[in-house]
């Protein structure tokens, strides 16, 4: 099993679920989170004063899925999180060791 | 009318406009709220209530009598004259009107606690509670009432024959009946309100120095929806504010509400054009900025001017402000939310710019120079007069109870560290995570279980 993250830009997210959706995804988890990459901060003006806006509101995505599914998942979700502008995102996958549904105690790929 | 019987219309208007005013209050607790950070929007809230229930004590007791009991010395009125808002029955009506005296004196009251409660803004995340009631219940008596005394007292920065502008400009009238030629024009409370309340700001704002990490972090306003919310009842208090300082339901008080909506039109949309062109973006901060500085400005002016002056008075205002409060950051003065650009500068333009707009003796209306002097000389009296005072009791209670918290309660934010609560405590970990003494509840005996806890829930819906 993979554990598949995506951190994208908050508009993508519309795009990105309907894609996932239609690729069979039954579910995942969405987080609103800041950070940086490699476009860094910016500096803004506010009420006449410079401020420098080092973080940036990102969508984070988490989703678990068989081995098998994990590579096409991927590309569906950087095909639809693409604008092809700096900041578009990342997604990477890891492996995970224990997967349970918490209502049966099913485990493994049957709680996906 | 025979003005000493009463009126009910006038004694209906005053009421409602008294209830308006207080309004105010609650209003920039959500003005002021939205501004700061999310760690301390309950405690800037606070300020503004606790404000209410300071204010509203001290005023019965001593502050209405020595703002309006007999005259001493063109300074104060006698603190005995109403003590407790006695000396007079219920029955009583304020002299010269036709209005209940503890009608007026309720009305009044609501003005000295919006005052007090506007410097809340300068000195925001950083002062512990107790010495801000104390500092509202000394700032009450010894600078709000003895100022408005002096301007609306027939002290000697109102129009009595006794004042500063009659020894400027001289006399009219003979005998009892003389009054100052060229009277100063606060109709609603430039200087006494908002002069007043942004000078003692820029005090406390300099006596308390500036918030942890002023200058390099951010510290943008957490919530805008409720600023804009406390913008529109702001807005819609001040027509208590202005229209009821009338003092009856008559055609003044209309003048009064028409100014008052249009010269603040104008200011949000003077502040909105300034941050256009400096930040190339306009922001509901600056509207509602805007709209503040607009209601501020035509206060003192709110019967003097017409419609049209009240347009270029409020543009005026909304624009200039916009442009003084980002020079905090150059001076390095941490007026939090910007008690001084918006008050002390905005009551300082409408004061000023009477001078010139007033049909009756303005500048631009043909009428001389002098209504421009006396306008300025009060608005000067009035910097000095809150100055001197705010500084006297900032550093009393500086040396005695002192300003600050910790910085590392200021770090943690003041409403956990200081309240034991947090405005958005949205899964309830929030206070637990705080090293304090965990509240003890008594585990309530457990139930016996029931059918319902032993049939499994529906699974038609498995998602996964």
């Amino acid at each position: 099993m993979k554990l598949i993250t995506a951190v994208i830009q908050p508009h993508a997210l519309e795009a990105v679920t309907d894609a996932l959706r239609e690729a069979g995804v039954a579910g995942l988890t969405i987080s609103e989170v800041a950070g940086y990459g490699r476009q860094g901060g910016h500096t803004e003006v506010y009420r006449g004063a410079e401020y420098r806006i080092d973080t940036i509101p990102k969508i984070k995505l988490e989703i678990l899925a068989d081995d098998a599914d994990e590579p096409g998942l991927v590309e569906v979700i950087v095909a639809s999180a693409r604008s092809g502008r700096i900041g578009d995102g990342k997604v990477w996958s890891t492996d995970v060791g224990r997967v349970v549904r918490v209502r049966t105690g099913e485990e493994g790929p049957g709680a996906l | 009318m025979d003005p000493f019987t009463l009126d009910t219309g006038a004694t209906a208007w005053l009421l409602m406009s008294a209830s308006l005013v207080l309004l105010m209050t609650p209003a920039l607790a959500l003005f002021y709220g939205g501004m700061v950070r999310a760690r301390t929007v309950l405690n800037m809230m606070l300020m503004s209530f606790t404000a209410i229930a300071v204010g509203a004590i001290v005023w019965t007791v001593c502050g209405y009598s020595i703002a309006f009991g007999s005259d001493i010395g063109g300074i104060i009125g006698d603190p005995l004259s109403h003590l407790g808002l006695h000396g007079e029955d219920a029955e009583s009506l304020l002299a010269g009107s036709g209005v209940p005296f503890l009608v007026a004196a309720g009305f009044q009251m609501t003005f000295a606690i919006i005052g007090a409660a506007l410097i809340s803004g300068a000195i925001a995340d950083r002062v512990r509670l107790r010495t801000w009631v104390l500092f509202v219940a000394a700032w009450i008596p010894l600078c709000y009432a003895p100022l408005a005394h002096m301007v609306w007292g027939g002290g000697i920065l109102s129009g009595s024959a006794d004042s500063l502008a009659a020894w400027m400009f001289g006399t009219t009238g003979s005998g009892a009946d003389a009054v100052a030629a060229v009277a100063p024009i606060d109709f609603a409370g430039g200087t006494v309100v908002h002069i007043n309340a942004g000078m003692a700001g820029l005090v406390l704002a300099l006596v308390v120095g500036p918030r942890l990490g002023f200058g390099t972090d951010a510290m943008k306003p957490h919530n805008l929806p409720l600023v804009m919310l406390g913008a529109a009842l702001l807005w819609f208090g001040w027509f208590g504010f202005n229209a009821g300082s009338a003092g009856t339901a008559d055609a003044t008080a209309g003048l009064a509400w028409v100014t008052t909506t249009v010269a603040t039109a104008a200011a949000a949309l003077g502040w909105a054009l300034v941050e256009r062109i400096r930040d190339r973006h306009v922001t509901s901060l600056g509207v509602a900025s805007g709209i503040v500085a607009g209601l501020v400005a035509i206060t003192p002016a709110a019967a003097a001017v017409s419609p049209l002056g009240a347009i270029a008075l409020g543009a005026v205002a909304g624009a200039v402000c916009a442009l003084v409060v980002p020079l905090k950051h150059r001076v390095g003065i941490d007026d939090s939310l910007d008690v001084v650009g918006v008050h002390l500068t905005g009551g300082i333009v409408g004061t000023v710019l009477v001078g010139l707009l007033s049909v009756d003796t303005g500048l631009l209306y043909g009428h001389g120079a002098a209504q421009l002097v006396v306008q300025t000389v009060v608005a000067i009296a009035a910097i000095i007069v809150s100055g001197v005072v705010t500084l006297a009791i900032a550093l009393v209670l500086r040396a005695t109870v002192g300003w600050r918290i910790t910085p590392a309660e200021e770090r943690a934010g003041i409403d956990i560290s200081r309240h034991a609560e947090a405005g958005y405590d949205l899964v309830g970990s929030l206070a637990s995570r705080r090293d304090r003494r965990p509240v003890r509840i008594e585990p309530a005996p457990a139930p016996a279980p029931t059918a319902a806890d032993r049939t499994p829930a529906p699974t038609g819906g498995d998602v996964r």
